[in-house]
């Protein structure tokens, strides 16, 4: 598959009651490598694996949740083509200027109806992994600071207008409905998981009356013993956690869902099956979301449901 | 309390805290959040959240006593619900004995012990 468009989550910008707190927590129980502070007081972070400059921003706020949420995409031509095509769609775009964000390029803004901020841009500085290029060792010694996720994997975002979102989302930016859950009356659906690569999930949403909220940005584990050391250290920590370890259903993912010290829920998560953009639609019924959210335990909590940022 | 601030040595002995609507009692010390001892009470459903004042589903309102908090979101607390101490359970720190009311979707749960664990209320869909 030819990869061109919309390439992959570049960065979530998310908010937090007290800076340094948390900055504690996203380097050192997290374990993402610390990459800047900019003249706004954000600090920038990335996963060790990552090469480009950065993918998870925190700002201080007297409100938890997140700002927005960007996507990387091939190229110049390409962001200027995105934006062209989300305006003839009749969504209004606005571009933030290079450098606004540290070593960023120009980005395009727009609000879906779900009430999120989404972003696109194509150029953000290649930091690197600490791995050299050349004769490439498997992982650096950053791997082993706190959890060590390797990337920024997708994040599930609640509001309302699903259906308006899964449009946008497929027919404007090229990606695909990889797996859904069905309301209760099985006429639309409650949840959707889209891709816009191979990856099971890219970015989710799920349908909830209040506009623009965060349920949790995921960051993504080598392996199943990973998920589980990563629930050592959250405990160790005394980090709350919500679910898990567990495996979800939906997208066959290992999961643990825990919360930041400001509330913001986050994910360390493995594994899911990885689709292409000819496979059909995987569909889950609204009784059976229980087994989509918690596999072996089938049981919808609770706080999936009603704890949002 | 001022945020990081770690709780002085003599909050540490157990305060009791009452909840009115129900009369139940409970003890907390001066370290622990009126949330995390509330939900030692066992009682099911008591809608343990994000505990770090960001999701809201914990609000009460405190009637008496004297307590420090953490940040919490504005999105849930209000200049009004401050002066009225309707504030969110995780990140209040009983000073003394209290007294307090729960409301919103905490109130649904401890006025309701018997409310079976099946009946999630399924997302509002169009
Ligand atoms: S449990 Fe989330 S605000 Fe208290
Ligand atoms: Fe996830």
């Amino acid at each position: 598959m030819a990869m061109t468009g919309v390439l992959r989550p570049g960065h979530a910008q998310v908010r937090v009651l007290d800076l340094e707190e948390s900055v504690r927590f996203y380097r050192d129980v997290l374990g993402l490598v610390e990459t800047g502070r900019d003249a706004q007081g954000r600090v920038y972070f990335k996963c060790w694996d990552e090469r480009d400059h950065h993918s998870y921003v925190i700002r201080e706020s007297d409100r938890a949740g997140i700002d927005f949420f960007g996507f990387r995409v091939l190229n110049t031509a390409e962001l200027d083509r995105l934006e062209a095509d989300l305006n003839a769609y009749g969504l209004a775009t606005e571009r933030i200027p290079a450098g606004e964000m540290l070593e960023t390029g120009e980005r395009v803004r727009f609000t879906l109806p779900s009430g999120h901020a989404i972003e696109l841009y194509a150029e953000k500085t290649k930091v690197g992994n600490g791995i050299p290029l050349i004769n490439p060792a498997p992982w650096s010694l950053q791997r082993e600071h706190g959890i060590g996720p390797v990337r920024l994997d997708h994040a599930l975002l609640y509001g309302p207008n699903v259906a308006e979102v899964q449009k946008i989302f497929t027919e404007v930016l090229g990606f695909y409905l990889v797996e859904r859950v069905l309301t209760p009356d099985g006429n639309a659906n409650a949840a959707i998981w889209l891709s816009c690569g191979q990856k099971v999930h890219d970015i989710a949403f799920a349908e909830y009356p209040e506009p623009g909220k965060l349920h949790h940005c995921s960051f993504l584990m080598e392996s199943w013993d990973q998920v589980l050391r990563a629930g050592d250290i959250m405990s160790m920590n005394t980090v709350p956690v919500d679910i898990g370890p567990t495996r979800h259903g939906v997208t066959r993912g290992c999961t643990i869902y825990a919360w930041d010290p400001s509330g913001n829920r986050f994910e360390t998560f493995f594994g899911g099956h990885l689709p292409y953009p000819d496979y059909e639609t995987l569909t889950w019924t609204f009784d059976n979301f229980g087994q989509g959210l918690d596999y072996p335990q089938r049981k919808l909590h609770e706080t999936f449901l009603t704890v949002v940022s | 309390m001022d945020k990081n601030e770690q709780p002085a040595e003599e909050t540490r002995m157990p305060h009791t805290v009452t909840i009115e609507d129900t009369g139940e009692r409970y003890t907390c010390a001066g370290e622990e959040s009126l949330l995390s001892a509330m939900a030692r009470l066992g009682r099911r459903g008591i809608p343990v959240g994000c505990r770090g004042g960001g999701c809201g589903v914990c609000k009460v309102e405190i009637l008496s006593g004297e307590f420090g908090t953490r940040a919490m979101s504005r999105d849930h607390v209000d200049d009004s619900d401050r002066a009225a101490g309707r504030l969110l359970a995780c990140r209040v720190y009983p000073a003394s004995d209290m007294s307090l009311k729960v409301v919103g979707k905490l109130q649904k749960s401890v006025c309701r012990p018997d409310r079976p664990v099946s009946s999630v209320t399924p997302p509002v869909t169009r």
